[in-house]
């Protein structure tokens, strides 16, 4: 199948994720307990004639189908709705805090690829000790949430070395950037580590395969083997988990940004479940689906370019 | 007598286990001279492929090694890497079983052909292929420029063999050991395979150590033959197939199925491992 068609495909599928996953969470918060009237009209409470105009302006007696279906006819003309708490379009909401987000995601991946294909591959390569070490720190990651690690990192980091700022995500730029290490690590640890488990698997799998074997008896460099015939070939489950990976992270942001009190899509989503700001959290939810499948399609794509055993919409 | 190309003298390989040691190659001699070819044969686990590894130093590093291997009176146990990556690189080439899984997958024939001449000999790519697509030619593969640009899984296995056999012609080797180089293939690529591999390595003069557990394919391309049996080289020479004296080999010959008659029922071998150690404590 040629690239067009397939993205289309792809395309497709995504629409029907984002109707389904949509109403699902439309429902899920439809039903559950709380309306935005609390925290609209504060703790006391209004009078009768102030819960009616509320009401009436947000369409919280319409019957669940009509609300859904206006809302759903909202999104195709390209409005995201309204934040009752931030009194502010969310479109412009999420476009102010995308940006946060992506740089802490893209940041973390990055550690979690150089560090976790690093590693595994010094633990398959070096064996004893080296395996072992690397083993034993891959299960310690593996098991610490990234809000311990995040706690930690600050008081070491942040307020014993004061080498990095404790929260905030700085005045953009290169500040911004210097303001996400120690969030981009606390958000790396875990995925890190599995990912090491995962490339010393493969690394040793494919080192023991019989083309591996031919590339020894031709007497090439062993760096030049573990480079173009060991890691080339493991790049299959690498790739595999790290695309898996990167589509959580997004998800998994949510603690770290409120550990660093950063303003990303994470810290928003929280305030807007925690004060049922029904447009926001299905804004974001949204957002995070579409990133879930494109990251999946674009790890689809590079197996054809990993493995030209498979192609396009193959099952191999 | 001149030194042979390659000399093995009372090579045994012991595999270190928890419970105890074994003995896989149980003090193997042999030499092949320069443009010779030596066919081994014995059945399956009687250290046919270990010998080829051997050879080569690839034994698992579990095996414990001794004896003397000589490649051009050069000892191959003690090379250092550099030495021994030179040794495999230049002076032997090593054929396999099975090219689907001895060709890795994810790069290109042309890639897998050249990539030796271009890392280790600093040999221009162009030139490389150029090289590259003569041989393919040569070994009767047809369309060369195109299959260089193809991937392993696009080939049939004989032509995947062809492939192999030309990536080793490439490094012009002196020495070519070919594992089993048919058994993966059906039996009209079988033969052509052979048959091109016998054919260039005639042309060129090179030496061949050729594993089979195919008595007559061997005795048919080969010098010498050597028969294997549990680690050690029971019998070798020039007319081992037409004159045996080993009883292994003397049953080995007769339980070949015969094209003139009709038998309800192979021969079994009745030498075995007990019959193995009698003679061998006859002897000594």
């Amino acid at each position: 199948m040629s690239l067009a068609p397939y993205l289309l495909r792809r395309l497709g599928g995504l629409l029907l994720v984002l109707l389904v996953t949509s109403f699902i969470v439309f429902g899920l918060l439809y039903l559950a307990p709380g309306s935005p009237l609390a925290f609209i009209l504060g703790p006391r409470g209004g009078t009768p004639e102030q819960i009616a105009a509320v009401t009436e302006q947000y369409h919280l007696d319409d019957p669940f189908l009509l609300r859904y279906v206006a809302w759903l006819g909202d999104l195709l003309r390209g409005d995201l709705g309204y934040s009752i708490v931030y009194r502010q379009d969310v479109s412009a909401l999420i476009s102010s805090r995308v940006g946060t987000t992506l740089a802490l995601v893209s940041m973390a991946a990055i550690i979690i690829a150089l560090v976790g294909i690093a590693a595994g591959t010094f633990a398959a390569l070096r064996g004893g000790w080296g395996d072992q070490l690397t083993s034993t720190l891959a299960a310690v990651g593996l098991s610490t949430p990234s809000f311990v690690v995040g706690v930690a990192l600050i008081s070491v980091f942040a307020v014993g070395l004061g080498w990095f700022p404790t929260f905030g995500s700085g005045t953009g730029g290169v500040d911004t950037l210097y303001h996400l290490v120690l969030p981009a690590v606390a958000l790396s640890v875990a995925s890190a580590a599995y990912l090491a488990r995962i490339t010393r698997a493969a690394v040793l799998e494919e080192g023991g395969r019989e083309h591996v074997q031919t590339a020894t008896a031709r007497g090439l460099a062993p760096g030049h083997i573990v480079r173009h015939h060991v890691l080339r070939n493991s790049l299959i489950p690498i790739v595999t988990v790290l695309g898996l990976t990167i589509a959580t992270l997004i998800a998994g942001a949510v603690v770290v940004e409120n550990v660093f009190a950063l303003d990303g899509l994470g810290s928003l989503l929280v305030r807007a479940i925690l004060q049922r700001d029904f447009a926001v959290v299905q804004a974001v939810i949204l957002v995070l689906v579409v990133a879930f499948v494109v990251v999946n399609a674009i790890v689809d794509v590079l197996y054809t370019f990993i493995d030209p055993r498979i192609t396009l919409g193959s099952r191999q | 007598m001149t030194e042979p190309l390659l000399r093995l003298d009372d090579v045994r390989a012991t595999l270190r286990l928890r419970g105890g040691e074994q003995t896989l190659l149980d003090g193997v001699s042999l030499t092949i001279g320069e443009g010779e070819s030596l066919g081994l044969v014995g059945e399956s686990g009687s250290g046919k492929s270990l010998t080829t590894r051997a050879i080569t130093r690839m034994l698992d590093p579990a095996f414990r090694v001794t004896g003397e291997i000589a490649f051009d009176g050069a000892s191959v146990l003690s090379m250092n890497p550099a030495a021994l990556r030179r040794y495999r690189s230049r002076d032997v080439g090593m054929i396999f079983q099975d090219p689907r899984a001895h060709v890795n997958p994810v790069h290109r024939v042309g890639d897998f052909l050249t990539e030796s001449l271009v890392r280790d000999r600093g040999v221009d790519r162009r030139e490389a292929e150029r090289r590259a697509v003569v041989l393919l030619d040569e070994v009767g593969v047809r369309n060369p420029e195109q299959r260089l640009r193809q991937y392993p899984h696009e080939l049939s296995g004989g032509l995947l063999q062809r492939v192999m056999i030309a990536s080793v012609l490439l490094a012009e080797p002196r020495l070519i050991l070919a594992d089993e180089p048919t058994t993966a293939l059906d039996v009209t690529a079988q033969s052509d395979v052979m048959a091109i591999l016998e054919e260039q390595r005639r042309a060129r003069g090179l030496a061949l150590l050729f594993i089979t557990h195919d008595l007559e394919l061997a005795a048919a391309c080969c010098d010498r033959l050597a028969v294997m049996y549990a680690g050690q080289i029971v019998e070798q020479g020039e007319h081992v197939y037409e004159a045996p004296s080993h009883p292994y080999t003397i049953e080995l010959l007769g339980a070949r199925p015969s094209i003139d008659e009709r038998v309800d029922r192979l021969p079994v071998l009745r030498y075995d491992r007990a019959t193995h150690e009698l003679l061998k404590a006859e002897a000594s």
